[in-house]
């Protein structure tokens, strides 16, 4: 792998981690109770810690003298890579359960894949990143299912965010000359793949809490190429406040 | 004024092991609506820093407790009868978790 290859691949993942990091952070409070509560933090934390690990990589690799914090607060909105399923509004409690379980799906995958690489510093994120997956799609595909099998409130408002959420999910498995390049180097599964073994699982889960999958519509695309949907301006926003109030603020 | 009904489930103790081998210990308690949530959620609060292997959750209206107005008939007679610990026996050296 070439090393800028490697980097800009290292910002992509980490960037979905940070957004989808700081999505969780904005639950706190918000939780139906309070171990709920402390749950959707933590699964926050855990994407922080995997975001800010695959963020120094990527900074030392680009050799330019750009930091893990630059990356993450002085980037604009056209220069971040995250899937826009990662971007999407905590819009109520389905929502947010609905965008992490199928990002928890890909990210298994993909640690999974990048536990076997030859780079020990990737293998070494992803193998501990492997484990707090796990336990994310264990904590969120319980909910799928309690809320889908649950009251006729709850399985339409998780109808609601499957649906809504589901042109998002097309990305996931689209693939751009990195990603080939990735492929060829064994960091990454084939789209197809990718396709496959999402599908079934997302349809496996939302059988088992009745709940339908999407008729397929239109999927969205362009996450790569720095293109978002609106949210996530309004999100960098308030994430970055502080280093465009305050450059280099020290205390 | 009517009392506010609590939304957030059953009561649940939580029991540590920070070993193998060694005693579960009383952690405090967590909310579920169940057995699986109750895990979940106890393993948030509780061993996120690592402290323990092995855990518990029991139901708290499944554990029977001492009356505390009792405590005198339960406890106090065996205050004056220290021969009931083995504490005239010498341990061999290496024992440990005695």
């Amino acid at each position: 792998m070439e090393r800028l290859d490697l980097s800009k691949f290292c910002i992509r993942l980490g960037d979905s981690c940070l957004i989808m990091a700081h999505r969780q952070s904005e639950m706190c409070s918000k939780g139906p109770f309070l171990e709920e509560d402390i749950a959707q933090t933590n699964l926050g934390l855990d994407l922080l810690g995997q975001a800010e690990a695959l963020l120094i990589y990527a900074a030392k690799l680009e050799g330019n003298g750009r930091t893990a914090d630059d990356l993450a607060f002085r980037r604009p909105e056209r220069e971040f890579y995250n899937f826009m399923l990662t971007e999407q509004p905590n819009t109520d409690f389905a929502f947010a359960i609905v965008r992490q379980y199928i990002m928890a799906l890909y990210l298994t995958k993909v640690y999974e894949t990048l536990a076997k690489v030859e780079d020990e510093t990737i293998s070494g994120v992803a193998l501990k990143a492997v484990k707090e997956i796990a336990y994310h799609e264990r904590h969120l595909g319980m909910w799928v299912k309690r809320l889908g099998d649950g009251t006729n409130e709850s399985h339409d408002r998780i109808q609601t965010a499957v649906n809504e959420l589901w042109m998002f999910v097309g990305e996931l498995y689209e693939e751009d000359d990195l990603d080939v390049k990735l492929q060829e180097a064994g960091y990454a599964i084939s789209g197809e793949e990718m396709k496959a073994y999402l599908m079934d699982k997302i349809s496996a889960q939302l059988a088992d809490a009745t709940l339908s999958v999407p008729e397929s519509v239109y999927m969205t695309t362009g996450s790569k190429k720095g293109i978002h949907t609106e949210y996530l301006g309004y999100m960098l926003t308030e994430m970055q406040y502080l280093q465009r109030a305050y450059p280099d603020a020290k205390w | 004024m009517s009392e506010v009904k609590d939304t957030q489930g059953q009561l649940w103790e939580v029991f540590i092991q920070t070993k193998k081998g060694l005693p579960f210990k009383h952690a405090g308690s967590v909310h579920a609506f169940d057995k699986e949530m109750a895990i979940q959620n106890a393993r948030d609060l509780y061993t996120r820093r690592g402290e323990g292997r092995g855990m518990w959750v029991v139901p708290a209206d499944a554990i029977v407790a001492v009356d505390p107005s009792d405590d005198e008939s339960f406890f106090d007679p065996s205050n004056d009868k220290i021969y009931r610990h083995p504490t005239f026996y010498e341990l061999p050296e290496g024992i440990k978790n005695m």
